[in-house]
């Protein structure tokens, strides 16, 4: 079946103090549309199917490929990334488009996933390089365990394996495997893991791994398919056997 | 002497190295951003970065990646700082990997490197087709390790609004506005850095990200900065046509064997086989989009009578395919829903990458003490058309450059911007508040998101791959047009929380100012050169136009000056194709 129009129906929130409302808009159908282009669409003639005129709706997008995860909302329920849910392939019907709701809203479909960003400091996601200098060619690197390492450093920080997670949320500390999974990338590096001890130890405490439930919800969700159940897998038996030999030692 | 800081602009791939750089000399900085840094334009780029790192046993050398961006580049560029460019590419790349980058190695674990556009070596490190993004996340998560240690406090989610410029002409800061609370503020500094890159929204559709507005350039452009060679538009050979952007398919495809093809008599043509079998396939860019355009525009052989020819990768193994281009057949399949891997792509060029920018000396200096320009917003390192693979290491480069430069500055200042009489930056604070209360109040009849639909279609139709004068000349007139119908733009939120409408105004008057640099830029230089094609002038004219152009603001429309090229280590040849006519590929003894 051909949709004559393309039916939103939103939820909006004019700031994180207000409640939030609903609003619906229709936009004739044109094919190769994607929810970031209808958003676009309604912001030329921002008129609701009450006939009001009203605020453009708000939300965050930039690349529109897919490569820098601004544009994650809720779509029909699923955490995803608005430019690539192409109006095609979404079932017929009301398109339900929602904010992330494992972070606080700023306006409509727009959030605030600074904490994301604050624990790759826990965790000490980077490399402690002395400079950023030419110290000749840089260490050599197997090439298959660079290729696991490479799929797990495509992370965008978008938020949908935390907003997938269910043991993420407001009374857990837990802080999901978009920042543990930096951590196995960066034990993987050859000058990262010389640091490999101050990560571990940074996802012993509470909120770390042990607070994984091993949904695996994460790797549903993931737009770049990032292997997180091994990464966590590897980081799981890390810190166990970094645990085990810090007995040891005492 | 009170305690010196630095505000770097833009926290893509050149403001972030130029932060490392600065913070590394212990100089705090204020790292102002549109967006979280993480999501900048940088991560789009997914081919690689050239440098001639000669693991391939190709006898490479930096003397020879200078000279094929020279000769790329139709010998535009300033010469000297593209061989330092050149020169110091393969310690950039070194770096990077050690700073974290994943990128592709060889059975032996050494960094790989593949074949790019316009060269005859393998030159090209990459990190599988999304090395913009792996260089990025680099950069960020050092800069982050400095801001955790309290020498970068970034302002995410800001937007430069102009630079405070005292009355000796010297940048004493910035206005910049917070796009969630509206607050206008200023922020007080000794230099200023604008890396805020491309502009690729004056077109409407094109490769760029949506804030890549232009609209920091164009606002220091308007404060009496110029602005070099705005006529320079890369239009990028292979990008997929799409209604909301034209998203790219990176010239790796065809580094690494794709071909580009259409039916002509029932039957595969492979026309830059055909017409330029010294280079095949990996013609420079200006070159293979100019092609497309003539096969499919003016021969009508466009795949099913469309704008739009294969380029096909279904003759490689499908593993080979995966680890080298994974990136970008993944955006191919997830927007068109077809195999790349299976499927010939359909392609058409699209605008890409602004090789002209912010007028600035060797160090990155602008015409205004204090005010520094770095990555794609400049316009040194390109000439009149980029080579693949060059933009990320202008973009470090630059940052590699610009950074020590500034620090320099600051060690030879007499005074801070706290010995900056107040009045300074509060009269530059009112009148970006004023401008801004000015726009709140627009009730006219115009949407400006139609506005900005009307300008890009115009200027893709005219300012594009061919240009004539009498198209230029009927543009321009329509911007102006355009800038007296924005005068009728009515806002659609009247919020003062988060408010996209009014941002999103304010942006598209300077995209209109820098679209006239573009156009008029274009209309003046009759010759033919890298990117700048017209056929009414379809030959390169170095006696009257191996100049660099400078387009200066003025009330009644851009005034334009004209600066000599540094020509002084290789001298210019016809720049062709069809046969290899490098003829400074080896050093001069």
């Amino acid at each position: 079946m051909v949709r004559e129009h393309i039916h939103l129906k939103i939820k909006r929130q004019n700031d994180p103090q207000s409640q939030p409302y609903w609003e619906e808009f229709k936009v004739p159908y044109r094919p190769n549309q994607n929810v970031v282009s209808i958003l676009m669409e309604i912001r030329k003639n921002p008129v609701n199917t009450k006939g009001q005129k009203v605020a453009p709706v708000v939300w965050e997008c930039n690349c529109l490929e897919e490569v820098c995860g601004a544009c994650t909302m809720l779509i029909n329920g699923t955490p995803r990334q608005a430019c690539s849910a192409l109006i095609d392939k979404l079932p017929d019907g009301v398109i339900v488009l929602e904010p992330l709701t494992k972070f606080p809203v700023v306006r409509d479909l727009m959030v605030d996933r600074q904490f994301m960003f604050e624990n790759l400091k826990k965790v000490k996601a980077w490399v402690e390089t002395d400079g950023c200098f030419d110290l000749g060619r840089p260490p050599i690197m197997n090439e298959r365990e660079r290729q696991f390492a490479y799929e797990l450093s495509r992370c965008m920080t978008c938020g949908c394996c935390l907003e997938a997670c269910p043991n993420v949320n407001s009374k857990s500390p837990f802080m999901g495997a978009q920042a543990l999974s930096q951590v196995t990338l960066f034990n993987m590096h050859p000058i990262g893991k010389m640091n490999r001890e101050e990560r571990l130890e940074a996802v012993m405490g509470r909120g770390g791994i042990v607070d994984c439930g091993n949904s695996q919800n994460c790797v549903r969700v993931c737009p770049k398919h990032i292997p997180l159940e091994k990464s966590l897998a590897q980081l799981n038996k890390e810190t166990t056997l970094h645990g085990i030999l810090g007995w040891l030692k005492k | 002497m009170a305690k010196q800081k630095v505000i770097v602009v833009g926290g893509g791939l050149s403001g972030l190295m130029a932060t490392i750089k600065i913070v590394e000399q212990g100089i705090p900085v204020d790292l102002i951003s549109l967006v979280p840094v993480k999501r900048s334009h940088s991560i789009c780029a997914q081919g690689g970065i050239n440098a001639a790192l000669d693991t391939k046993g190709q006898n490479d050398s930096t003397w020879e990646h200078f000279y094929d961006t020279i000769y790329g580049g139709d010998f535009l560029a300033n010469q000297p700082p593209v061989k330092a460019m050149c020169d110091a590419a393969p310690g950039i790349i070194h770096y990077m990997a050690r700073a974290g980058v994943m990128f592709n190695r060889t059975p032996e674990g050494h960094l790989d490197l593949r074949l790019f556009g316009g060269v005859k070596k393998r030159r090209t490190a990459f990190a599988g087709a999304t090395t913009g993004q792996q260089l990025l996340y680099a950069c960020d998560e050092q800069v982050r390790r400095y801001e955790a240690k309290g020498l970068v406090t970034k302002y995410e989610g800001w937007e430069f609004l102009s630079a405070v410029i005292d009355e000796n002409r010297i940048c004493r800061g910035i206005v910049a506005q917070n796009l969630t609370t509206m607050e206008i503020r200023v922020f007080k500094g000794e230099a200023v850095l604008i890396a805020t890159g491309g502009a690729g929204m004056i077109y409407g559709k094109s490769t760029n990200s949506t804030i890549n507005t232009g609209s920091a350039a164009s606002s220091i452009y308007q404060q009496g900065v110029p602005f070099a060679n705005g006529e320079f538009v890369q239009i990028h050979p292979t990008g997929m046509i799409g209604d909301d952007k034209h998203r790219l398919m990176s010239e790796a495809a065809r580094g690494e064997g794709g071909r580009i093809w259409t039916y002509k008599d029932g039957k595969p043509w492979y026309f830059l086989e055909e017409w330029y079998p010294a280079y095949g396939n990996t013609v420079p860019r200006d070159i293979a989009a100019r092609a497309i355009y003539k096969v499919c525009v003016e021969m009508g052989l466009g795949i099913d009578g469309k704008n739009q020819v294969y380029l096909d990768l279904t003759h490689l193994d499908s593993k080979f395919l995966e680890t080298r281009l994974g990136g970008i057949l993944e955006i191919y399949q997830n927007f068109q829903g077809d195999d790349p891997k299976k499927v010939p792509m359909k392609i058409f060029p699209a605008i890409h990458y602004f090789m002209g920018g912010i007028h600035v000396d060797w160090k990155h200096r602008t015409e205004i003490p204090g005010l520094f320009a770095s990555g794609e917003c400049d316009y040194m390192y390109h000439g009149a058309n980029r080579l693949g693979a060059n933009s990320l290491l202008s973009a470090l480069y630059s940052g590699t450059v610009v950074g020590p430069s500034i620090v320099e500055y600051l060690k030879n200042m007499d005074k801070t911007s706290l010995d900056v009489k107040s009045t300074v930056f509060e009269s530059q604070l009112k009148l970006e508040e004023e401008k801004y209360r000015k726009i709140c109040q627009m009730s006219g009849k115009e949407n400006p998101y139609k506005l900005h639909e009307e300008m890009g279609d115009i200027m893709r139709e005219n300012v594009g791959i061919v240009r004539y004068n009498k198209k230029l000349k009927e543009t321009d007139e329509k911007l102006q047009e355009f800038m007296e119908r924005y005068k009728n733009i009515g806002v659609s939120d009247n919020s003062q929380w988060t408010n996209q409408d009014i941002v999103f105004i304010r942006q598209l008057w300077n995209m209109m100012e820098l679209a006239r640099v573009i156009t008029l830029g274009a209309y003046y230089r009759n010759e033919s050169r890298g990117s700048h094609y017209k056929p009414e002038f379809d030959k390169r004219d170095d006696e009257n136009w191996l100049k660099t152009t400078k387009a200066y603001w003025t009330e009644k429309g851009p005034r334009f000056e004209y600066e000599e090229v540094d020509i002084s280590l290789v001298k210019p040849v016809p720049r062709v194709y069809d046969v290899d006519g490098r003829q400074g590929k080896k050093e001069a003894k």
